[in-house]
Protein backbone atom coordinates (compact mmCIF):
# COMPACT_ATOMS: atom_id res chain seq x y z
CA UNK A 1 0.00 0.00 0.00
CA UNK A 2 1.71 3.57 -0.89
CA UNK A 3 0.39 7.05 -0.66
CA UNK A 4 1.03 10.41 0.34
CA UNK A 5 0.62 11.88 4.08
CA UNK A 6 -2.08 14.02 5.05
CA UNK A 7 -0.81 15.29 8.66
CA UNK A 8 -3.00 16.79 11.27
CA UNK A 9 -0.89 17.30 14.22
CA UNK A 10 -3.13 17.04 17.10
CA UNK A 11 -4.97 15.00 19.38
CA UNK A 12 -8.59 14.01 19.83
CA UNK A 13 -9.62 14.55 16.27
CA UNK A 14 -13.41 13.71 16.63
CA UNK A 15 -16.45 12.16 14.61
CA UNK A 16 -18.03 15.70 14.39
CA UNK A 17 -15.73 17.60 12.76
CA UNK A 18 -14.38 14.41 10.48
CA UNK A 19 -18.39 14.50 9.67
CA UNK A 20 -20.55 16.64 10.90
CA UNK A 21 -23.87 15.45 12.91
CA UNK A 22 -26.51 17.13 10.03
CA UNK A 23 -24.92 15.26 7.50
CA UNK A 24 -26.14 11.74 9.42
CA UNK A 25 -29.32 12.06 7.19
CA UNK A 26 -27.06 11.26 4.41
CA UNK A 27 -26.41 7.69 3.51
CA UNK A 28 -24.72 7.65 0.09
CA UNK A 29 -21.08 7.10 0.18
CA UNK A 30 -20.24 9.98 -2.24
CA UNK A 31 -21.80 12.72 -1.38
CA UNK A 32 -20.85 11.76 2.74
CA UNK A 33 -17.27 11.67 1.13
CA UNK A 34 -17.54 15.21 -0.38
CA UNK A 35 -18.17 16.40 3.19
CA UNK A 36 -15.73 14.68 5.07
CA UNK A 37 -13.26 16.84 7.80
CA UNK A 38 -15.28 19.64 6.94
CA UNK A 39 -15.24 20.82 10.83
CA UNK A 40 -11.82 20.83 11.13
CA UNK A 41 -10.47 21.30 7.35
CA UNK A 42 -12.02 22.29 4.68
CA UNK A 43 -9.07 22.35 2.02
CA UNK A 44 -9.22 18.21 2.45
CA UNK A 45 -10.88 17.68 -0.95
CA UNK A 46 -8.42 19.63 -2.52
CA UNK A 47 -5.49 17.60 -0.99
CA UNK A 48 -6.43 14.44 -0.96
CA UNK A 49 -6.19 11.98 -3.63
CA UNK A 50 -7.12 8.14 -4.05
CA UNK A 51 -4.46 6.15 -1.89
CA UNK A 52 -3.45 8.84 1.11
CA UNK A 53 -2.85 8.42 4.14
CA UNK A 54 -3.82 10.14 7.43
CA UNK A 55 -1.35 10.97 10.39
CA UNK A 56 -2.46 12.62 13.44
CA UNK A 57 -2.15 12.27 17.22
CA UNK A 58 -3.88 10.58 19.65
CA UNK A 59 -7.16 9.33 20.26
CA UNK A 60 -8.33 9.52 16.86
CA UNK A 61 -12.22 9.11 15.98
CA UNK A 62 -13.21 9.89 19.15
CA UNK A 63 -17.24 10.39 20.39
CA UNK A 64 -20.03 9.70 18.09
CA UNK A 65 -20.72 5.75 16.61
CA UNK A 66 -21.33 7.01 13.36
CA UNK A 67 -20.08 4.90 10.87
CA UNK A 68 -20.16 7.69 8.49
CA UNK A 69 -17.04 9.20 9.69
CA UNK A 70 -14.43 6.06 8.25
CA UNK A 71 -17.09 5.54 4.99
CA UNK A 72 -16.57 9.12 4.20
CA UNK A 73 -12.66 9.13 4.88
CA UNK A 74 -12.71 5.84 2.71
CA UNK A 75 -14.76 7.06 -0.02
CA UNK A 76 -12.60 9.91 -0.42
CA UNK A 77 -9.27 8.14 -1.44
CA UNK A 78 -8.15 7.35 2.61
CA UNK A 79 -6.38 3.66 2.57
CA UNK A 80 -5.12 4.01 6.03
CA UNK A 81 -5.03 6.44 9.48
CA UNK A 82 -1.81 6.49 10.78
CA UNK A 83 -2.39 7.80 14.65
CA UNK A 84 -0.43 7.43 18.15
CA UNK A 85 -4.00 5.59 19.46
CA UNK A 86 -7.74 5.46 18.37
CA UNK A 87 -11.22 5.44 19.88
CA UNK A 88 -12.96 2.50 20.18
CA UNK A 89 -15.65 2.38 18.10
CA UNK A 90 -14.11 4.01 15.23
CA UNK A 91 -11.33 1.50 15.01
CA UNK A 92 -13.82 -1.43 14.72
CA UNK A 93 -16.30 0.49 12.35
CA UNK A 94 -12.85 1.12 9.90
CA UNK A 95 -11.81 -2.79 10.56
CA UNK A 96 -15.31 -4.69 10.73
CA UNK A 97 -16.46 -2.70 7.49
CA UNK A 98 -13.25 -2.96 5.56
CA UNK A 99 -13.16 0.79 4.99
CA UNK A 100 -9.48 1.76 6.16
CA UNK A 101 -6.81 0.56 7.90
CA UNK A 102 -6.29 1.81 11.45
CA UNK A 103 -2.85 1.51 12.07
CA UNK A 104 -1.56 2.98 15.71
CA UNK A 105 2.46 4.33 15.32
CA UNK A 106 4.86 5.66 18.42
CA UNK A 107 5.82 8.85 19.45
CA UNK A 108 9.21 8.98 16.57
CA UNK A 109 7.48 8.00 14.30
CA UNK A 110 5.10 10.24 14.22
CA UNK A 111 7.12 13.13 14.99
CA UNK A 112 8.96 12.18 12.34
CA UNK A 113 6.85 11.50 9.45
CA UNK A 114 5.60 15.06 7.61
CA UNK A 115 3.03 16.44 5.54
CA UNK A 116 3.28 15.08 1.79
CA UNK A 117 6.04 12.93 2.42
CA UNK A 118 5.58 8.98 0.32
CA UNK A 119 4.88 5.90 2.15
CA UNK A 120 4.36 2.03 1.80
CA UNK A 121 3.08 0.18 4.56
CA UNK A 122 3.48 -3.51 4.94
CA UNK A 123 1.07 -4.86 7.53
CA UNK A 124 2.73 -8.47 6.67
CA UNK A 125 6.18 -7.30 7.86
CA UNK A 126 4.46 -4.21 10.18
CA UNK A 127 6.93 -1.79 8.69
CA UNK A 128 6.37 1.20 6.94
CA UNK A 129 8.66 2.66 4.51
CA UNK A 130 9.21 6.54 4.49
CA UNK A 131 10.30 7.39 0.66
CA UNK A 132 10.19 10.47 0.28
CA UNK A 133 13.21 10.39 4.03
CA UNK A 134 14.02 6.92 3.28
CA UNK A 135 13.30 5.52 6.69
CA UNK A 136 12.05 2.77 7.94
CA UNK A 137 9.33 2.54 10.86
CA UNK A 138 7.48 0.18 12.63
CA UNK A 139 3.71 -0.26 12.99
CA UNK A 140 2.15 -2.03 16.11
CA UNK A 141 1.20 -4.96 15.17
CA UNK A 142 -2.68 -5.73 14.68
CA UNK A 143 -4.19 -8.18 17.51
CA UNK A 144 -4.99 -11.85 16.06
CA UNK A 145 -8.98 -11.10 15.93
CA UNK A 146 -8.04 -7.86 13.69
CA UNK A 147 -5.75 -8.87 11.47
CA UNK A 148 -7.84 -12.57 10.52
CA UNK A 149 -10.94 -9.80 10.04
CA UNK A 150 -8.50 -7.13 7.81
CA UNK A 151 -7.54 -10.72 5.83
CA UNK A 152 -10.55 -11.50 5.61
CA UNK A 153 -12.18 -8.68 4.12
CA UNK A 154 -14.02 -7.53 6.96
CA UNK A 155 -16.44 -9.16 9.64
CA UNK A 156 -19.25 -10.60 7.37
CA UNK A 157 -16.35 -12.37 5.28
CA UNK A 158 -14.85 -13.48 8.65
CA UNK A 159 -15.32 -17.25 9.32
CA UNK A 160 -16.10 -17.57 12.88
CA UNK A 161 -15.66 -21.31 12.84
CA UNK B 1 -15.14 -12.42 38.34
CA UNK B 2 -16.36 -8.83 38.70
CA UNK B 3 -19.94 -7.81 36.88
CA UNK B 4 -18.85 -7.71 33.47
CA UNK B 5 -17.23 -10.68 33.13
CA UNK B 6 -20.11 -12.62 34.82
CA UNK B 7 -22.46 -11.50 31.93
CA UNK B 8 -19.78 -11.72 29.28
CA UNK B 9 -18.80 -15.30 30.29
CA UNK B 10 -22.80 -16.17 30.39
CA UNK B 11 -23.06 -14.46 27.09
CA UNK B 12 -20.38 -16.65 25.58
CA UNK B 13 -21.29 -20.16 27.25
CA UNK B 14 -17.59 -19.76 29.05
CA UNK B 15 -17.31 -20.18 33.07
CA UNK B 16 -15.05 -17.97 33.34
CA UNK B 17 -13.43 -14.95 30.96
CA UNK B 18 -10.64 -12.58 32.03
CA UNK B 19 -10.11 -9.09 30.60
CA UNK B 20 -7.93 -9.27 26.90
CA UNK B 21 -9.90 -12.30 25.81
CA UNK B 22 -12.00 -12.51 22.74
CA UNK B 23 -15.13 -13.27 22.78
CA UNK B 24 -18.21 -13.96 20.50
CA UNK B 25 -21.06 -12.81 22.87
CA UNK B 26 -24.73 -13.79 22.32
CA UNK B 27 -26.91 -10.71 22.26
CA UNK B 28 -29.39 -10.32 24.59
CA UNK B 29 -31.09 -6.59 22.35
CA UNK B 30 -30.89 -4.51 20.15
CA UNK B 31 -31.43 -0.67 18.86
CA UNK B 32 -31.31 1.15 16.43
CA UNK B 33 -32.87 4.38 15.11
CA UNK B 34 -33.25 7.04 12.41
CA UNK B 35 -29.58 7.25 11.90
CA UNK B 36 -28.37 3.51 11.97
CA UNK B 37 -31.44 1.68 10.76
CA UNK B 38 -30.69 3.75 7.10
CA UNK B 39 -27.35 2.86 7.53
CA UNK B 40 -27.43 -0.70 8.69
CA UNK B 41 -29.85 -0.90 5.82
CA UNK B 42 -27.01 -0.07 3.11
CA UNK B 43 -24.92 -2.47 4.53
CA UNK B 44 -27.63 -5.13 3.91
CA UNK B 45 -28.04 -3.27 0.33
CA UNK B 46 -24.07 -4.36 0.01
CA UNK B 47 -24.52 -8.11 1.45
CA UNK B 48 -27.25 -8.32 -0.98
CA UNK B 49 -25.12 -7.91 -3.91
CA UNK B 50 -22.58 -10.30 -2.54
CA UNK B 51 -25.46 -13.15 -2.14
CA UNK B 52 -25.79 -12.99 1.54
CA UNK B 53 -29.20 -13.89 2.63
CA UNK B 54 -30.30 -10.98 4.45
CA UNK B 55 -34.43 -11.85 4.57
CA UNK B 56 -34.76 -12.62 7.93
CA UNK B 57 -33.45 -11.18 11.65
CA UNK B 58 -32.07 -13.85 13.93
CA UNK B 59 -35.46 -12.37 16.31
CA UNK B 60 -36.80 -9.49 15.70
CA UNK B 61 -38.82 -9.45 19.19
CA UNK B 62 -35.23 -8.96 20.41
CA UNK B 63 -34.81 -5.77 18.52
CA UNK B 64 -36.38 -2.46 19.03
CA UNK B 65 -36.21 0.77 17.19
CA UNK B 66 -36.55 4.56 18.15
CA UNK B 67 -36.60 7.69 15.70
CA UNK B 68 -35.15 10.49 17.93
CA UNK B 69 -32.32 12.20 15.69
CA UNK B 70 -33.70 14.13 13.23
CA UNK B 71 -37.48 14.05 14.33
CA UNK B 72 -39.84 15.98 13.58
CA UNK B 73 -38.17 16.01 10.13
CA UNK B 74 -36.70 19.83 8.81
CA UNK B 75 -35.96 18.16 5.45
CA UNK B 76 -37.11 15.49 3.25
CA UNK B 77 -34.07 13.23 3.10
CA UNK B 78 -34.84 12.88 7.00
CA UNK B 79 -38.63 12.08 6.32
CA UNK B 80 -37.50 9.43 3.16
CA UNK B 81 -35.34 8.07 6.36
CA UNK B 82 -38.37 7.05 9.13
CA UNK B 83 -40.37 6.07 6.01
CA UNK B 84 -36.98 3.68 5.72
CA UNK B 85 -37.47 2.97 8.91
CA UNK B 86 -40.77 2.12 9.18
CA UNK B 87 -40.51 -0.01 5.98
CA UNK B 88 -37.93 -2.13 7.35
CA UNK B 89 -39.82 -2.60 10.88
CA UNK B 90 -42.76 -3.92 8.78
CA UNK B 91 -40.45 -6.07 6.38
CA UNK B 92 -38.82 -7.79 9.38
CA UNK B 93 -41.61 -7.99 11.66
CA UNK B 94 -40.03 -6.01 14.50
CA UNK B 95 -43.04 -4.75 16.90
CA UNK B 96 -41.26 -2.72 19.64
CA UNK B 97 -41.12 0.55 17.06
CA UNK B 98 -41.32 3.95 19.01
CA UNK B 99 -42.74 6.53 16.34
CA UNK B 100 -42.44 10.49 16.87
CA UNK B 101 -46.18 11.13 16.77
CA UNK B 102 -47.66 7.92 17.92
CA UNK B 103 -47.84 7.71 22.07
CA UNK B 104 -44.73 7.22 23.55
CA UNK B 105 -41.20 8.08 21.55
CA UNK B 106 -38.26 9.45 22.59
CA UNK B 107 -34.38 9.20 22.50
CA UNK B 108 -33.42 6.01 22.64
CA UNK B 109 -31.27 5.86 25.47
CA UNK B 110 -34.00 7.56 27.26
CA UNK B 111 -36.47 4.56 26.03
CA UNK B 112 -34.40 1.93 27.30
CA UNK B 113 -34.66 2.54 30.94
CA UNK B 114 -38.28 5.10 30.98
CA UNK B 115 -39.80 1.57 28.95
CA UNK B 116 -37.32 -0.90 30.71
CA UNK B 117 -36.75 -2.82 27.36
CA UNK B 118 -33.05 -3.66 28.92
CA UNK B 119 -33.12 -5.90 32.30
CA UNK B 120 -30.34 -6.19 34.40
CA UNK B 121 -27.82 -8.66 33.41
CA UNK B 122 -28.19 -8.90 29.91
CA UNK B 123 -25.98 -7.90 26.92
CA UNK B 124 -27.49 -5.16 24.79
CA UNK B 125 -25.92 -3.70 22.08
CA UNK B 126 -27.18 0.03 20.29
CA UNK B 127 -26.08 1.59 17.22
CA UNK B 128 -25.61 4.83 18.95
CA UNK B 129 -22.22 5.26 20.69
CA UNK B 130 -24.60 6.20 24.00
CA UNK B 131 -25.53 2.69 24.27
CA UNK B 132 -23.58 2.88 27.56
CA UNK B 133 -26.19 4.93 29.16
CA UNK B 134 -28.13 1.80 30.33
CA UNK B 135 -25.32 0.21 32.04
CA UNK B 136 -26.83 1.52 34.90
CA UNK B 137 -29.56 -1.07 35.06
CA UNK B 138 -26.55 -3.37 35.42
CA UNK B 139 -26.71 -4.47 31.96
CA UNK B 140 -23.63 -4.73 29.54
CA UNK B 141 -24.69 -1.94 26.95
CA UNK B 142 -22.41 -0.45 24.11
CA UNK B 143 -22.47 1.26 20.77
CA UNK B 144 -21.49 0.05 17.94
CA UNK B 145 -21.39 1.13 14.05
CA UNK B 146 -23.91 -0.13 11.67
CA UNK B 147 -22.10 -2.87 9.85
CA UNK B 148 -21.57 -4.76 13.40
CA UNK B 149 -25.29 -4.03 14.33
CA UNK B 150 -25.82 -5.79 10.64
CA UNK B 151 -24.38 -8.37 11.88
CA UNK B 152 -25.90 -8.70 15.47
CA UNK B 153 -29.35 -8.65 13.17
CA UNK B 154 -28.46 -11.49 11.31
CA UNK B 155 -26.50 -13.62 13.79
CA UNK B 156 -27.33 -12.93 17.24
CA UNK B 157 -23.75 -12.26 17.99
CA UNK B 158 -20.31 -9.98 17.58
CA UNK B 159 -17.05 -10.05 18.53
CA UNK B 160 -15.77 -8.57 22.18
CA UNK B 161 -12.66 -8.02 23.64
CA UNK B 162 -12.76 -8.61 27.53
CA UNK B 163 -12.60 -5.37 28.55
CA UNK B 164 -10.44 -4.56 31.69
CA UNK B 165 -12.60 -2.61 34.32
CA UNK B 166 -12.01 1.30 36.13
CA UNK B 167 -13.45 0.95 39.39
CA UNK B 168 -14.94 4.20 40.46
CA UNK B 169 -15.61 4.24 44.28
CA UNK B 170 -17.93 7.07 45.04
CA UNK B 171 -17.93 8.21 48.57
CA UNK B 172 -21.23 10.09 50.07
CA UNK B 173 -24.13 11.94 48.82
CA UNK B 174 -23.80 14.44 46.44
CA UNK B 175 -24.82 17.94 48.13
CA UNK B 176 -28.08 19.46 46.62
CA UNK B 177 -26.44 21.72 44.19
CA UNK B 178 -24.68 19.61 42.39
CA UNK B 179 -25.58 16.42 40.52
CA UNK B 180 -24.38 13.13 38.70
CA UNK B 181 -23.89 15.93 35.93
CA UNK B 182 -21.19 17.39 37.53
CA UNK B 183 -19.43 14.52 38.83
CA UNK B 184 -18.92 12.46 36.04
CA UNK B 185 -17.46 15.57 34.20
CA UNK B 186 -15.20 15.88 37.51
CA UNK B 187 -14.19 12.43 36.32
CA UNK B 188 -13.83 12.89 32.90
CA UNK B 189 -11.74 15.73 34.06
CA UNK B 190 -9.66 13.89 36.00
CA UNK B 191 -9.38 10.82 33.41
CA UNK B 192 -9.48 12.31 30.04
CA UNK B 193 -11.42 11.44 26.86
CA UNK B 194 -9.35 8.56 26.16
CA UNK B 195 -8.74 7.67 30.23
CA UNK B 196 -10.86 4.58 29.81
CA UNK B 197 -10.13 3.93 26.00
CA UNK B 198 -11.45 0.01 25.06
CA UNK B 199 -12.17 0.11 28.76
CA UNK B 200 -15.48 -0.70 31.25
CA UNK B 201 -16.37 2.31 33.76
CA UNK B 202 -17.79 0.76 36.88
CA UNK B 203 -19.48 2.69 39.80
CA UNK B 204 -20.18 1.79 43.17
CA UNK B 205 -19.25 2.99 46.74
CA UNK B 206 -22.02 4.92 49.34
CA UNK B 207 -22.42 7.48 46.87
CA UNK B 208 -24.04 5.02 44.49
CA UNK B 209 -26.25 3.34 47.14
CA UNK B 210 -27.62 7.09 47.65
CA UNK B 211 -27.79 7.99 43.79
CA UNK B 212 -31.14 7.78 42.24
CA UNK B 213 -31.51 5.57 39.09
CA UNK B 214 -31.39 8.43 36.58
CA UNK B 215 -28.46 10.15 38.57
CA UNK B 216 -26.71 6.72 37.57
CA UNK B 217 -27.88 7.11 33.84
CA UNK B 218 -26.52 10.18 33.95
CA UNK B 219 -23.04 8.60 34.95
CA UNK B 220 -23.09 5.68 32.88
CA UNK B 221 -24.35 7.61 29.76
CA UNK B 222 -21.42 9.98 29.85
CA UNK B 223 -18.46 7.23 30.11
CA UNK B 224 -19.01 7.47 26.43
CA UNK B 225 -17.04 10.60 26.56
CA UNK B 226 -14.12 9.19 28.35
CA UNK B 227 -14.09 6.42 25.61
CA UNK B 228 -15.10 3.82 27.66
CA UNK B 229 -16.33 0.28 26.06
CA UNK B 230 -19.25 0.67 28.29
CA UNK B 231 -20.53 2.17 31.94
CA UNK B 232 -21.82 -0.25 34.27
CA UNK B 233 -23.53 0.06 37.99
CA UNK B 234 -24.38 -3.60 39.98
CA UNK B 235 -28.09 -3.41 40.17
CA UNK B 236 -29.84 -3.00 43.81
CA UNK B 237 -32.90 -2.80 45.46
CA UNK B 238 -33.37 1.03 43.23
CA UNK B 239 -33.10 -0.85 40.44
CA UNK B 240 -35.56 -3.71 40.90
CA UNK B 241 -38.11 -0.89 42.12
CA UNK B 242 -37.54 1.22 39.04
CA UNK B 243 -37.69 -1.56 36.80
CA UNK B 244 -41.07 -2.97 38.22
CA UNK B 245 -42.73 0.46 38.78
CA UNK B 246 -41.91 -0.02 34.74
CA UNK B 247 -43.85 -3.01 34.49
CA UNK B 248 -40.49 -5.51 34.17
CA UNK B 249 -40.59 -8.54 36.52
CA UNK B 250 -38.38 -11.23 35.21
CA UNK B 251 -34.75 -10.60 36.01
CA UNK B 252 -31.42 -11.88 37.25
CA UNK B 253 -29.20 -9.48 39.27
CA UNK B 254 -25.89 -10.18 37.93
CA UNK B 255 -23.40 -8.89 40.58
CA UNK B 256 -19.83 -9.57 40.68
CA UNK B 257 -18.07 -11.68 42.65
CA UNK B 258 -16.51 -10.38 46.40
CA UNK B 259 -13.00 -11.28 45.21
CA UNK B 260 -13.58 -9.18 41.52
CA UNK B 261 -10.87 -7.92 39.85
CA UNK B 262 -10.22 -4.30 38.72
CA UNK B 263 -7.63 -3.00 36.73
CA UNK B 264 -7.59 0.59 38.53
CA UNK B 265 -9.57 1.76 41.60
CA UNK B 266 -10.30 5.40 42.33
CA UNK B 267 -12.43 7.04 45.20
CA UNK B 268 -13.40 10.18 44.61
CA UNK B 269 -15.44 12.41 47.81
CA UNK B 270 -18.96 12.76 46.04
CA UNK B 271 -20.13 14.52 49.50
CA UNK B 272 -17.42 17.80 48.83
CA UNK B 273 -18.25 18.30 44.75
CA UNK B 274 -18.84 21.29 43.70
CA UNK B 275 -20.75 22.17 40.38
CA UNK B 276 -18.53 21.79 37.59
CA UNK B 277 -18.40 22.34 33.61
CA UNK B 278 -16.76 21.36 30.60
CA UNK B 279 -14.98 24.49 28.34
CA UNK B 280 -15.14 24.33 24.63
CA UNK B 281 -13.98 22.39 22.98
CA UNK B 282 -13.55 18.68 25.13
CA UNK B 283 -15.86 17.48 27.83
CA UNK B 284 -12.72 17.24 29.79
CA UNK B 285 -12.30 20.35 29.81
CA UNK B 286 -13.70 20.97 33.44
CA UNK B 287 -13.20 23.79 35.64
CA UNK B 288 -14.99 25.06 39.03
CA UNK B 289 -18.38 26.67 37.92
CA UNK B 290 -17.16 29.88 40.42
CA UNK B 291 -14.03 29.87 38.33
CA UNK B 292 -15.57 29.80 35.20
CA UNK B 293 -14.91 32.47 32.35
CA UNK B 294 -17.17 35.80 32.21
CA UNK B 295 -19.14 35.03 28.74
CA UNK B 296 -22.34 36.00 27.56
CA UNK B 297 -24.43 33.31 26.77
CA UNK B 298 -26.80 33.20 23.65
CA UNK B 299 -28.39 30.26 24.87
CA UNK B 300 -29.56 27.46 27.30
CA UNK B 301 -30.03 24.13 26.29
CA UNK B 302 -32.19 21.66 28.57
CA UNK B 303 -32.39 18.33 26.69
CA UNK B 304 -30.70 15.16 25.55
CA UNK B 305 -30.10 11.93 26.66
CA UNK B 306 -27.90 12.89 29.49
CA UNK B 307 -29.84 15.97 30.58
CA UNK B 308 -33.85 15.70 30.22
CA UNK B 309 -34.95 12.45 31.81
CA UNK B 310 -37.60 13.80 34.53
CA UNK B 311 -35.14 14.34 37.87
CA UNK B 312 -33.07 16.56 35.31
CA UNK B 313 -36.84 18.52 34.55
CA UNK B 314 -37.22 18.91 38.03
CA UNK B 315 -33.59 20.41 38.93
CA UNK B 316 -34.12 23.19 36.50
CA UNK B 317 -37.82 23.92 37.55
CA UNK B 318 -36.59 24.23 41.17
CA UNK B 319 -34.27 26.92 39.89
CA UNK B 320 -36.54 28.56 37.18
CA UNK B 321 -40.12 28.48 39.23
CA UNK B 322 -41.25 32.17 39.72
CA UNK B 323 -37.56 33.66 37.79
CA UNK B 324 -37.39 34.34 34.33
CA UNK B 325 -35.27 33.54 31.76
CA UNK B 326 -32.87 36.15 30.26
CA UNK B 327 -31.56 34.45 27.12
CA UNK B 328 -33.11 31.63 25.06
CA UNK B 329 -34.00 28.73 26.84
CA UNK B 330 -35.07 25.40 24.89
CA UNK B 331 -36.37 22.58 27.54
CA UNK B 332 -36.97 19.18 25.75
CA UNK B 333 -37.92 16.27 27.71
CA UNK B 334 -36.09 13.41 26.10
CA UNK B 335 -39.49 10.83 26.19
CA UNK B 336 -43.41 11.33 26.09
CA UNK B 337 -43.71 9.59 28.94
CA UNK B 338 -41.43 12.28 31.02
CA UNK B 339 -43.15 15.37 28.99
CA UNK B 340 -46.37 14.08 30.51
CA UNK B 341 -45.30 13.61 33.94
CA UNK B 342 -43.56 17.19 33.84
CA UNK B 343 -47.19 18.46 32.30
CA UNK B 344 -49.31 16.98 35.74
CA UNK B 345 -47.12 17.55 38.12
CA UNK B 346 -46.89 21.99 37.09
CA UNK B 347 -42.87 21.79 34.99
CA UNK B 348 -44.41 23.19 31.82
CA UNK B 349 -45.90 25.63 33.13
CA UNK B 350 -42.88 26.93 35.10
CA UNK B 351 -40.81 26.53 32.25
CA UNK B 352 -42.94 29.02 30.24
CA UNK B 353 -43.56 30.99 32.58
CA UNK B 354 -40.30 31.72 33.33
CA UNK B 355 -40.09 32.51 29.24
CA UNK B 356 -38.43 29.07 28.01
CA UNK B 357 -39.81 27.26 25.14
CA UNK B 358 -40.89 23.85 25.50
CA UNK B 359 -39.96 21.28 22.73
CA UNK B 360 -40.85 17.53 21.56
CA UNK B 361 -38.53 14.93 22.46
CA UNK B 362 -35.43 14.59 19.86
CA UNK B 363 -31.82 14.95 19.59
CA UNK B 364 -31.95 18.01 17.43
CA UNK B 365 -29.68 20.22 18.74
CA UNK B 366 -27.61 18.27 20.56
CA UNK B 367 -25.61 16.74 17.36
CA UNK B 368 -26.30 19.62 15.75
CA UNK B 369 -28.65 18.31 13.30
CA UNK B 370 -31.80 20.65 14.01
CA UNK B 371 -34.39 21.95 16.19
CA UNK B 372 -32.11 24.96 17.14
CA UNK B 373 -28.71 24.73 16.14
CA UNK B 374 -25.69 27.65 17.04
CA UNK B 375 -24.83 30.28 14.81
CA UNK B 376 -21.39 31.28 14.34
CA UNK B 377 -20.15 32.95 17.64
CA UNK B 378 -22.76 32.01 19.39
CA UNK B 379 -22.55 30.34 22.52
CA UNK B 380 -24.37 28.01 24.59
CA UNK B 381 -24.46 26.55 28.14
CA UNK B 382 -26.01 22.80 27.80
CA UNK B 383 -27.16 19.74 29.76
CA UNK B 384 -25.85 17.39 26.82
CA UNK B 385 -22.94 15.37 26.69
CA UNK B 386 -20.25 16.52 24.31
CA UNK B 387 -18.84 20.08 22.90
CA UNK B 388 -16.39 19.57 20.08
CA UNK B 389 -16.21 22.15 17.05
CA UNK B 390 -19.46 22.27 15.34
CA UNK B 391 -21.47 19.69 18.02
CA UNK B 392 -24.63 21.70 18.02
CA UNK B 393 -24.10 24.07 14.93
CA UNK B 394 -21.77 26.18 13.50
CA UNK B 395 -17.67 24.81 13.74
CA UNK B 396 -17.36 28.27 15.34
CA UNK B 397 -19.96 28.29 18.25
CA UNK B 398 -19.26 27.72 21.60
CA UNK B 399 -20.71 25.14 23.79
CA UNK B 400 -20.46 24.62 27.77
CA UNK B 401 -21.69 21.20 29.19
CA UNK B 402 -23.44 21.31 32.55
CA UNK B 403 -25.22 19.81 35.11
CA UNK B 404 -29.67 21.21 34.50
CA UNK B 405 -29.26 22.86 37.56
CA UNK B 406 -26.27 25.18 36.41
CA UNK B 407 -28.02 25.27 32.83
CA UNK B 408 -31.08 26.91 34.30
CA UNK B 409 -29.41 29.15 36.52
CA UNK B 410 -27.38 30.15 33.78
CA UNK B 411 -30.63 30.65 31.78
CA UNK B 412 -31.40 33.32 34.78
CA UNK B 413 -28.79 35.42 34.65
CA UNK B 414 -26.96 35.12 31.10
CA UNK B 415 -23.85 33.70 31.99
CA UNK B 416 -22.05 30.86 33.96
CA UNK B 417 -23.66 30.51 37.20
CA UNK B 418 -23.46 28.46 39.82
CA UNK B 419 -26.74 27.68 41.34
CA UNK B 420 -26.28 28.68 44.89
CA UNK B 421 -25.26 31.95 43.89
CA UNK B 422 -28.79 32.77 42.58
CA UNK B 423 -30.36 35.70 44.66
Amino acid sequence: MKGKVIKYAKDNIDTDVIIPGQYLKIHDYKELASHAMEGLDPDFHSKVNEGDFILSGKNFGCGSSREHAPIALSNSGIKAVLALSFARIFYRNSVDGAFLLPIEIDEKTYQNISEGDELEIDIKSNTIQNITQNKTYPMKPFSEIIRKIIESGGLFNYDLD
Amino acid sequence: MNIVEKILARASNRNVVSPDEVIFANIDKVMVHDVSGPGVLKVFDKLKKQGVNVEKLWDPSKVWVAEDHFVPSAEKISAENIVKLQNFTKTYGIEKHFKYGMGQYGICHTLSHEEALVLPGEVYVGGDSHTNTTGALGAFACGLGHTDIAYVLLNGRIWFKVPETLYFKLNGKLPDHVMAKDLILKIIGEIGTDGANYKTMQFGGSGIDEMTVESRLTLCNMTTEAGAKNGIVEPDQKTVDYLQMRGASNFNLVKGDSDAEYSKVYEFESSEMEPIISKPFSPENTVIVREAPTVDLDKSYIGSCTGAKYEDLEAAAKILKGRQVKIRTEILPAAISIYKRAMENGLIKIFLDAGATVGPPTCGACCGAHMGVLAKDEICVSTTNRNFPGRMGHVESQTYLSSPLVAAASAVTGKLTDPRDLN
